[in-house]
């Protein structure tokens, strides 16, 4: 990692060990779901009648669903589908409205000004509801999921880089690249975007925070991915109707939506305190 | 002002006619006929003279122009369509229980403000102190809980655990509590971090240290100078998180079983029946969009250096 010249002043210090804490986790996380199968103990959709909504115990650490499905392996399972989904997103909402933002910010004129109205006209909706709308018209299962999410949320990252393209535009360094002789997509590609993506990785992590979110969310009432597959969403739609008998199918998967998204975001606050000490919201 | 309010007024129609576009441009994205699936919900037999029938009288063989025209004179009739799952009309169905969804929208929107304004002030103003760190703590778990889990889980402790409230029948007073608390806690928790944010920022001005070196005592400081400059940037965060409600009201009239357009949406979701679906989306956007129109003219009313700026003009 780069070493910072800045002095280390005890919240920057702070900040550093927030962000490596909360690196280390969503790495791990990431394995978890990456390397399900071996640190599974069963297989995730292996029933055994014998012990349907067994409590947690040595055997079936987080307890097993109805059909005697055993949770730990499931949520093990279930972290690919949702946080395969939530990088899936992130990265091509990140790609297109870094790249669509970038250049309205860049080119100005017709172009910025039509885009902006577009993005105007689409943050004027609640997209949540327009994300459920889609996902229930072109029906569900997760091609369609990552069509629909990243469709109703580009806007955002295409407003913050305009917005941060515009604050670097007039540099002495872009002036120089143009009087080199760099074309307008040179100087886009190779000194705007990579100046803003820093400041963009703020937006980046909380994205994946909130995508994790919008993803169980839409697997509870039915428009995420497709059963048997575990999800974590989806896991607690299933606990719901068994509350009484095994609360551990809701408590489990639950926890494990907000220990990742409570790292996502951790990492993405953390980021923007180690940028930009004084606008600290910690 | 008036200027402003006119080009709001304005934007706002383009803005109603491109949700419009986009609602009616759903029905392109269904990956069957329409024909086809008004066939199969209506139980009628697939031969070519039904099909000739229903496009006639539906207009479905015409151009997207024609049919969109159709469709938005019917809604500027109040004709949204026929629901097939309630059977009757979309406009009707969601009318019944927009009281429902209201009710608990507000209550929601009463909590998130009784909660997260108190607790905000408190952390800004006791910054990096003991009552600032909780909750801070809280806040950040606040803004990353997965409101339905928190919503399951309240569900768990007060009505299987502790018995003290209804699991079932959201009829009574007593039903709005748990639905209320899930909509408003899960929204506050992003609030209390604004309000602590812009309240920080406000208070490391200079015209802070300036009172200060008067001997103006803190309190006076606060409530007086910070509090007032600072609810004017949370006014509009209020007004576009009133739509990111609407959107939760969905998933939490799911779980409560709250008889609101929220649930009568999702039960639409599942029974296929998009006319209802496409009346919620409107319905939906255009209180959003009426909501934030709202908001953005108060804020030319309240904060000062606007209206003086115009008054000059």
């Amino acid at each position: 990692m780069k070493k910072s010249r800045k002095p280390m002043t005890p919240s920057r210090r702070r900040a550093w060990i927030r962000f490596t804490i909360a690196l280390f986790f969503a790495v791990l996380f990431v394995c978890f779901a990456l390397f399900a199968s071996s640190f599974a103990r069963y297989d995730p959709l292996k029933t055994d009648y014998d012990n349907m909504l067994a409590a947690p115990s040595s055997r079936y650490w987080f307890g097993t669903d109805q059909l005697g499905r055993d949770i730990f392996s499931r949520i093990l399972y279930g972290g690919k589908t949702s946080l395969l989904i939530a990088f899936l997103v992130t990265g091509i909402v990140a790609t297109v409205g870094i790249f669509i933002g970038t250049a309205a910010g860049f080119l100005g004129g017709v172009f910025d000004g039509i885009l902006m109205r577009f993005c105007d006209m689409l943050m004027a909706f609640p997209g949540s509801i327009f994300t459920i709308a889609m996902v229930s018209f072109i029906g569900t299962g997760i091609p369609n999921l990552i069509l629909a999410m990243s469709l109703t949320s580009w806007t955002g990252f295409a407003r913050i880089s305009r917005s941060l393209v515009l604050s670097i535009k007039n540099n002495v360094y872009i002036e120089q690249a143009r009087m080199g002789g760099a074309s307008d997509w040179k100087i886009l590609f190779v000194y705007i975007i990579p100046n803003v993506l820093p400041s963009l990785l703020v937006n980046i992590f909380q994205s994946i925070g909130g995508k994790l979110l919008t993803i169980s969310g839409l697997s509870l009432l039915g428009l995420g991915s497709p059963p048997p597959t575990p999800e974590w969403g989806f896991m607690l739609s299933e606990g719901k109707n068994f509350m009484y008998q095994a609360p551990w199918m809701l408590v489990f998967p639950g926890l494990v939506i907000l220990i990742n998204v409570v790292i996502f975001n951790l990492l993405s606050d953390s980021i923007q305190d180690l940028m930009n000490p004084k606008e600290s919201t910690w | 002002m008036l200027k402003q309010v006119k080009d709001r007024l304005i934007s706002l129609i383009f803005i109603l006619i491109g949700l419009s576009i986009l609602t009616y441009g759903l029905t392109f994205l269904l990956p069957s006929d329409p024909v086809e699936i008004m066939i199969d919900t209506m139980g009628l037999p697939h031969d070519p003279e039904t099909i000739e029938k229903l496009n006639e009288q539906y207009g479905f063989d015409k151009s997207f122009w024609v049919q969109y025209k159709t469709w938005l004179v019917g809604i500027f009739h109040g004709d949204f369509g026929w629901s097939v799952k309630y059977n009757q009309p979309v406009n009707e169905a969601l009318w019944r229980k927009l009281p429902n969804t209201v009710k608990l929208s507000c209550s929601a929107f009463l909590m998130m403000i009784l909660v997260s304004f108190p607790l905000g002030i408190l952390s800004a103003v006791y910054k990096n102190k003991a009552a600032d760190y909780i909750i801070r703590f809280m806040s950040f778990i606040g803004v990353s809980i997965p409101s339905f889990w928190f919503g399951m889980m309240i569900i768990y402790l007060f009505g299987v655990e502790l018995k003290w409230l209804p699991v079932a029948g959201f009829t009574t007073w007593k039903g709005l509590i748990m639905p209320t608390l899930t909509l408003g806690i899960t929204n506050s928790a992003y609030y209390i971090r604004r309000i602590r944010a812009v309240m920080v920022e406000q208070m490391s001005e200079e015209y802070i240290s300036g009172l200060r070196s008067k001997g103006i005592s803190k309190r006076r400081i606060i409530f007086r100078h910070v509090l007032p400059n600072s609810l004017l940037a949370v006014i509009t965060m209020l007004g576009m998180s009133f739509g990111g409600m609407l959107g939760g009201t969905m998933i939490v009239e799911t779980i409560f079983g709250w008889n609101g357009i929220g649930s009568a949406a999702m039960g639409a979701i599942t029974a296929r029946d998009y006319k209802l679906v496409q009346g919620y989306v409107l319905w939906m956007g255009f209180i959003y969009v009426i909501v934030n129109l709202i908001v953005d003219i108060s804020y030319q009313f309240i904060d000062p250096r606007i209206r003086r700026g115009m008054a000059s003009k």
